[in-house]
């Protein structure tokens, strides 16, 4: 357990030095002169080279990657052009709502797309089974910033029952979590009822059934267990897409997290922001990932001791 | 069989737009302001917008954008994808151990993350959003042509060829890519739906096309602020997109059983 466990967490860090190296060279891709971009034409001279040295432009590529790494080993992001303060203290300021959005958003997929799958699987080739799989195929083709609106078109103005948007009272959180939950409910109950099916036919069911375990018992306590485990997977992996999503959800609910952040601070050009959101989103996949990877060797020997089934 | 049929359809008329849409006599930026969000009538069959533009003529021409889009960002995607994950994977060694380092690292970027990025730093405009979909979307390609090589190489086949002394261009040319040709078309269809909701999304978030320039993610985000009043503005753009989307994927899910894919598939060895 020990080597797997080392082994893939040097793979991860690799990964994430690679992912800095790329986010650290995004600003050298600004076509122009960045420092003219963010600071807009009519800035002074004198206040524009401040910014290229704050911002350590003024200096050769490999040494502003060494400060960029050192910097973040202390973590320290760099300074906001637009709010002037440091961007450490946005991003803090913003992950509670990311966080309370994701786990809202992943306790509503499980809810959904588990009892969805389940039934597909046990009423395999019936109408219950199209239906799920229909609202599957469904939730996959809806982009969520057409999903967004038509739900607050709905449930906000026609109906009145949720706010339009905004982060304030538990119902503010529903129609967000909604969007943003159910192309991932549509993947995951398509998951569980693949893996539910293969069970299925399992010789240890049948001996269950025949010693007379209830139906319900069957598929919850002695089925469901085993075709979790590559529903887990899944789940982890789809933590990314959320992640991603979230960045499309909050702007179309002006839910103040991570996601908006990333967006307002592309459009008032403060790249260190920018740089900023994309760095802790995509280190938190990363992480995610490796945790899924190491939870599941966990639970899998097989996994961990190189054996294939 | 008018429904096996139907997602040819829509594929169909999608193109048909993207292609026609010069041709035609439309007027999509053209403005009305008498008929500023007018909701469908006999004239507008799908009313017009908060500029008083003609939502027709607008869905036909955000048609061409996200075509145009789609096809250029598959194309690009696929060719360089597999290029790298065929000739890495078949040199084998280091090349093959970066290479998935390489693959690794884009993938670290959930989603279109790194397309929002790249296109917000390199400006909006139709080559920005092709660039930043293509950065993004080639990755896929390569790690599956990169799993396609690593179990068709140990072919009767291809060992056949490497002991008659092939080189090793003609064998990736004659005896893999034939064979990695189905796997990586199915590929490619998935690819066109998830561009096209890309595509839409990053003009949703006002980083794809410029305006007057019509886009269906564009058309949404400005339908957002009339719902009350307009409804029509966001259902319009948000019918075609789904529709096309549900299409392609139905269409990839048949070419996937017609082509069966699977067989291959399943024994690529993937980390």
């Amino acid at each position: 357990m020990l080597s797997y466990f080392l082994q893939r967490l040097s793979g991860a860090c690799l990964v994430v030095l690679g992912v800095v190296s790329i986010v650290f060279l995004l600003i050298h891709l600004v076509p122009g002169d960045p420092v003219e971009i963010m600071l807009g034409e009519s800035a002074s001279v004198a206040d524009r080279e401040a910014l290229r040295t704050a911002l350590g432009l003024d200096r050769p590529l490999q040494v502003q990657y060494l400060n960029y790494l050192g910097n973040l080993l202390q973590l320290d992001l760099g300074t906001s052009i637009h709010y002037r303060q440091p961007v450490a203290a946005l991003l803090q300021a913003r992950i509670p709502a990311t966080g309370l959005l994701a786990g809202v958003t992943l306790m509503l997929t499980v809810l959904l797309a588990l009892p969805l799958g389940i039934l597909a699987a046990v009423r395999h080739n019936t109408l219950w089974d199209s239906g799920a799989m229909g609202f599957s195929l469904l939730g996959v083709s809806i982009p969520n910033f057409w999903l967004g609106p038509l739900l607050i078109m709905v449930f906000s103005l026609w109906l009145g029952w949720l706010p339009v948007s905004g982060q304030g009272g538990a119902a503010s959180v529903v129609l967000p979590a909604l969007t943003l939950g159910t192309g991932l409910a549509a993947v995951l109950s398509r998951m569980v009822r693949s893996s539910m099916l293969e069970i299925l036919h399992e010789d240890y069911l049948r001996t269950a059934r025949a010693k007379g375990v209830a139906p319900l018992r069957v598929i919850l306590h002695h089925a469901l267990r085993n075709a979790l485990l590559p529903v887990i997977t899944l789940v982890g992996l789809q933590l990314g897409a959320l992640l991603a999503g979230a960045v499309i959800t909050e702007t179309v609910f002006s839910w103040p997290g991570i996601g908006l952040l990333t967006i307002e601070s592309i459009q008032s050009r403060d790249y260190p922001v920018v740089q900023a959101c994309v760095l802790l989103i995509s280190v938190t996949y990363v992480m995610v990932n490796l945790l899924t990877d190491l939870a599941y060797a966990w639970i899998d020997p097989r996994i961990r001791l190189g054996v294939h089934a | 069989m008018i429904r096996a049929r139907l997602p040819v359809l829509v594929l169909l008329v999608w193109a048909l737009m993207a292609l026609l849409a010069q041709q035609l006599p439309l007027a999509p930026d053209r403005i009305a302001l008498e008929h500023i969000l007018d909701p469908p009538a006999a004239g507008a069959l799908l009313g017009y917008d908060d500029l008083g533009r003609d939502i027709a003529a607008r869905l036909i021409t955000g048609a061409q954008t996200s075509f145009m889009v789609a096809v250029w960002v598959v194309s690009l995607s696929l060719l360089a994808g597999t290029l790298f994950g065929t000739l890495t994977a078949y040199r084998g060694g280091w090349w093959d151990r970066i290479a998935v380092l390489v693959v690794d690292i884009f993938l670290a970027f959930p989603g279109i993350l790194l397309a929002i990025a790249l296109a917000g730093l390199l400006g909006p405009g139709i080559d920005n959003v092709i660039i930043a979909l293509t950065v993004v979307g080639w990755v896929g390609y390569a790690r599956l042509s990169r799993a396609q090589v690593l179990s068709l190489a140990h072919r009767e086949h291809v060992q056949a060829a490497e002991a008659l002394g092939s080189r090793r261009g003609h064998i990736i040319r004659r005896h893999l890519l034939p064979l990695m040709a189905a796997p990586l078309i199915v590929e490619a269809t998935f690819g066109i739906a998830a561009v096209v909701i890309a595509e839409a999304g990053l003009s949703f978030l006002g980083l794809g096309v410029q305006p007057p320039s019509a886009s269906w993610g564009a058309m949404i985000r400005d339908g957002t602020r009339y719902m009350l009043v307009a409804p029509h503005m966001v259902l319009a753009p948000g019918i075609a997109i789904m529709l096309v989307v549900l299409a392609v994927n139905r269409l990839g899910d048949r070419l996937r059983d017609r082509l069966d894919t699977r067989l291959i598939n399943t024994t690529g060895g993937e980390s």
